[in-house]
C-alpha cells in the first residue's frame, strides 16, 4: 500500500521537546487523514512519538530508523 | 511541502488511550532560575503539543522571566528597584539554581544547551505562545515586585490570582516548579 505523504518536517538535530513541539505545530493545517512525515535524530524520540500519538490520536502508522535517522509517519486524526 | 510515496507496513500498533483522566496541565511556575525557568518551558510546550489545555502561572520569582528582555530596572519605590537591580529579569538575564558562579554557569550551559541542540527558554516560550498555552502572571507578584503590564511581554493572559489558578488546576496535571 502506498499513500502520499502531505508533509515532510526535517527535525534532524533538534532535542527534546522540539521534535514534538513542531511536529504538533506542523499538523495543524493537514486535513483529517492526511500523512505527516517527521524525520529526527534525537533517540529520545522515539518512545515521545509513541506517546503523542497515544496522547493525541493521531496514529502512527510507520517507524523506521536509518544511519540515526528516525523517521516517523503519522495520520492525522480523523 | 515535499510530496514522497510511503510505503506503509503496519508498526507495533499503538494503543489509544480511551480514558486520559486528565486533558488540562497547569504548572506553578515559582521558581526564576534558568535550571527551573528551562523545564517549565519545557513541560508547558509539551502539554499543548500533546493537545492538553496548558496553563502557566507565574509567581513571586518565576515572574521575572516573563520581564521585557530590554527592561533593565523595574519597580517603583528604592526596594523594588534594588531587588530589580539584583535579580534582572528577561529570559536572557536568568541565573542557575546551583553552580552560578557568578554568570559563569549560566554561560556554560547555554553553550551546552547550543551545542546539544536544545532550545533556548526564549525559542520554548515562544513555540508555547504559537501552540496556544495560557502564560498568566499573578497579579499580587505584580504588585509586591512593582512591575507593570508594560515591563512584561507580549502574549501574556489577563493577570490573575491564586483562585483563578487552583480552579484550572482542580480538574488538571499540576506541578509546581
Amino acid at each position: 500500500m502506498t499513500e502520499t505523504i502531505a508533509k515532510t518536517l526535517d527535525l534532524k538535530g533538534l532535542a527534546c521537546p522540539m521534535p514534538i513541539a513542531k511536529t504538533a505545530q506542523g499538523i495543524r493545517d493537514l486535513q483529517p487523514g492526511e500523512l505527516i512525515e517527521s524525520l529526527a535524530t534525537d533517540p529520545g524520540s522515539v518512545p515521545d512519538f509513541k506517546a503523542w500519538c497515544i496522547s493525541t490520536g493521531n496514529e502512527l502508522v510507520e517507524q523506521t530508523e536509518d544511519a540515526g535517522v528516525f523517521r516517523f509517519v503519522i495520520r492525522k486524526k480523523g | 511541502m515535499a510530496t514522497t510515496e510511503a510505503t506503509l507496513e503496519a508498526p507495533e500498533r499503538a494503543p489509544a488511550l480511551e480514558h486520559i483522566p486528565h486533558d488540562k496541565l497547569v504548572i506553578m511556575a515559582w521558581s526564576g532560575d534558568l535550571d527551573k525557568v528551562w523545564p517549565t518551558f519545557i513541560l508547558g510546550t509539551t502539554g499543548a503539543a500533546m493537545g492538553m489545555e496548558t496553563t502557566i502561572f507565574f509567581t513571586f520569582w518565576g515572574l521575572f522571566p516573563l520581564v521585557r528582555n530590554d527592561v533593565h530596572i523595574t519597580g517603583e519605590n528604592w526596594m523594588q528597584k534594588m531587588m530589580s537591580m539584583m535579580n534582572r529579569g528577561g529570559t536572557e538575564h536568568l541565573k542557575l539554581g546551583k553552580m552560578n558562579f557568578v554568570g559563569a554557569g549560566p554561560a556554560m550551559m547555554k553553550k551546552l544547551a547550543e551545542e546539544h541542540h536544545v532550545a533556548s527558554p526564549q525559542e520554548l516560550l515562544e513555540v508555547a505562545r504559537d501552540l496556544g498555552v495560557h502564560l498568566v502572571p499573578c497579579q499580587m507578584t505584580m504588585d509586591l515586585l512593582g512591575l507593570t503590564r508594560e515591563d512584561l511581554i507580549d502574549g501574556l493572559d489577563e493577570p490573575a490570582g491564586a483562585t483563578s489558578a487552583l480552579l484550572e488546576a482542580r480538574d488538571a496535571v499540576t506541578l509546581f516548579i
